[in-house]
């Protein structure tokens, strides 16, 4: 194409126009859902997390079987329209107690991470803002508590106090919190030597204005991401506790020892094992992709 | 220039960090008095401790020794409640204009943050005062709503300036307020902080290392080497006469804008590079690459003293 001065025409030169903004304004939070409805993945994780929990705490309301009543006369029955998922060798229906299975595992993994998160970011928190010697001395406890082998002190717990969900949280937790504490020590000891920081404290900033204003509310999205990974972690740690028989313990149904129990019958009845070690397989799954989806979201710079 | 009073007297300012075993002496036993009115420029190398000194006269810092008086008052002696209302008087401009504004705030929760702390407005006034902020230094009041990063560098810095005015301090220092912007913008910002300054009566200290762009705007100025002031003189008297070989170095330096005199003119060519600050050279800092170092150099450090009316200088040609 050849370009005459016709194609040409001068624009007006104004300054207010040059500082104009056109992009919509977005807080950071809005943009982190803007990059992270972008991603499928993540967002069909959500949606089966989401869904997860709904059925997990609906279907055993409303559904007509319970998860204790034996029936021997209809044991080790096969999916039908009367038993979704089959019975188990006690007659039990399989499809409502993998439900039941499914509450316990999210009240441990969300117990487990709100805890984490709770002691995690004021040991942390303390250790970075402070930093020098009560640092050095809170993330050496840290490290001694970390070198301790996780499944002696499991073990020693169960033995000690008795078996349940309150238990496994416990020991989840009695040396999870170490690797909150230390993100959140990276980011305040990182954040606080910026110079918005040291802006607040020269107009005047206290301690708490700039724990809760400036240095938490950037730490957050590090967090939220650790976060959401601690949860499939714990909710794994907990099946396969109860799946080595150190868990909850019967008649309380749970993916781990309702996995144990399959797998002895598993050449005869494979649905005993199939449908809890699937909810497993899939819950894990949809927790770490939507916890890499958040990650990117967060911080678009780590995606490659 | 008529007679003015002073504003900031330093006197003895120390501040050493401590690296493991080792002390870095950052700053190093500085005294000096600021006008009231008047812009003093700090040039000096990067690492020469002119930013901690600055940090470290707004208490940003606890000093290792020495004091700063603000109108006659004792800034380091100050308790927490005193300090708190002493910063009123004294803000600081940041050098990175990316890192200086909180990214999770809005540009008005920002310049308002100051009007929260010391409870100088609240409600509609508080939104009235930011917009008039916002104002003065050439912003659209309209984008008190938005977020930091969506504006320019030149826009953020002029954030940072409202942000320490919104306190109405009479004195601030300028930690290289424009190295980190482009030159067609760094005009804006220093014309800005003329205006300002002209406007408001305030008082600058304003550290740079661009030595054409502290002489427009200094007064006085004073160089620094190593943690110490080496020279310290009117700014025309600086440029045009300077006494301290360091300073003469770093004058010779400056290009001048017409080649034919580019090319002819001698430069002073340093010789090494700076020592380091954990372990400076005895007597005088600045022997091991001074042209004119002479044997009492290595021994005696030099004394800072008054050589000419209002021009100081730390060297042993003067003695």
């Amino acid at each position: 194409m050849q370009l005459t001065k016709e194609h040409f025409e001068p624009i007006s030169v104004d300054l207010r126009q040059a500082e104009e903004i056109k992009r919509p304004s977005l807080s950071f939070w809005a943009d982190v859902w803007r990059r992270l409805k972008m991603n499928k993945v993540a967002m069909a994780s959500l949606i089966f997390i989401l869904l997860l929990v709904a059925c997990a705490i609906f279907i055993p309301i409303f559904s007509s079987h319970d998860y204790y009543t034996t029936n021997l006369a209809g044991k080790n029955k096969p999916p039908s329209a009367e038993h979704w998922f089959g019975t188990d060798d006690l007659g039990r229906d399989v499809f409502v107690r993998v439900w039941y299975g499914a509450r316990i595992s999210l009240e441990v993994g969300f117990a487990a991470a709100l805890i984490d998160l709770i002691i995690g970011m004021i040991w942390g928190g303390i250790a970075g803002f402070y930093g020098g010697k009560v640092d050095e001395i809170m993330m050496r406890i840290a490290d001694i508590l970390y070198a301790i082998p996780y499944l002696l002190v499991v073990i020693l717990l169960m033995v000690v106090m008795e078996q349940g969900v309150v238990t496994i949280i416990i020991a989840l937790t009695i040396t999870g919190w170490i690797g909150m504490a230390r993100i959140v020590r990276g980011q305040i000891l990182q954040l606080k030597a910026q110079e918005f920081v040291l802006a607040a404290r020269s107009l005047g900033a206290d301690n708490n204005r700039l724990i809760f204003k400036h240095l938490i509310p950037n730490a957050l999205g590090p967090i939220i991401v650790t976060l959401s990974l601690t949860v499939p972690t714990a909710i794994f740690t907990e099946s396969f506790l109860s799946f080595i028989g150190l868990g909850v313990s019967a008649p309380v149904a749970s993916w781990g020892t309702m996995s144990a129990e399959g797998l002895a019958a598993m050449k005869y009845y494979p649905w005993r094992l199939m449908f809890p070690a699937l909810f497993i397989s899939v819950t894990m799954l949809a927790f770490n992709l939507f916890g890499d989806g958040l990650r990117d979201a967060v911080d678009p710079r780590l995606r490659k | 220039m008529e007679k003015r009073d002073t504003l900031i007297e330093v006197r003895n300012l120390k501040k050493f960090f401590k690296i493991g075993d080792n002390t870095l002496k950052a700053v190093n036993d500085l005294s000096f008095e600021i006008k009231r009115g008047e812009t003093l420029g700090v040039v000096g190398e990067s690492g020469c401790g002119k930013s901690t000194a600055g940090r470290t006269i707004l208490r940003l810092y606890e000093p290792t020794a020495g004091d700063v008086l603000f109108e006659g008052q004792s800034v380091m002696k100050l308790n927490h409640q005193e300090m708190k209302a002493m910063r009123r008087n004294m803000q600081m401009i940041f050098q990175d204009p990316y890192a200086s504004l909180n990214p999770r705030m809005t540009v008005g929760d920002i310049i308002g943050e100051a009007l929260d702390i010391h409870g100088l407005a609240s409600g509609q006034k508080r939104k009235e005062r930011i917009q008039e902020l916002l104002s003065l230094v050439s912003l659209n009041p309209e984008h008190m709503n938005r977020f930091p990063h969506e504006f320019s560098g030149g826009q953020r810095q002029r954030i940072g300036i409202a942000r320490a005015l919104a306190v109405e301090p009479k004195f601030i220092v300028c930690d290289e307020p424009i190295s980190a912007l482009d030159v067609s913008v760094q005009a804006q910002v220093v014309n800005l902080l003329q205006q300002l300054q002209e406007k408001m009566g305030l008082t600058y200290m304003f550290i740079a290392h661009d030595l054409s762009m502290v002489k427009y705007i200094s007064d006085r100025v004073a160089v620094m080497y190593l943690g110490k002031m080496v020279e310290l003189a009117d700014s025309e008297k600086l440029y045009e006469k300077p006494l301290h070989p360091y300073t003469q170095a770093l004058l010779s330096a400056i290009p001048i804008p017409d080649p034919e005199v580019e090319r002819k003119r001698e430069r002073i060519v340093l010789q090494g590079d700076v020592p380091s600050p954990m372990n400076p050279p005895s007597g005088c800092h600045f022997r091991t690459r001074c042209p004119k170092a002479m044997p009492e150099c290595s021994a005696v450090e030099p004394v800072w003293k008054e050589v000419e009316p209002g021009h100081f200088a730390a060297c042993h040609l003067y003695n």
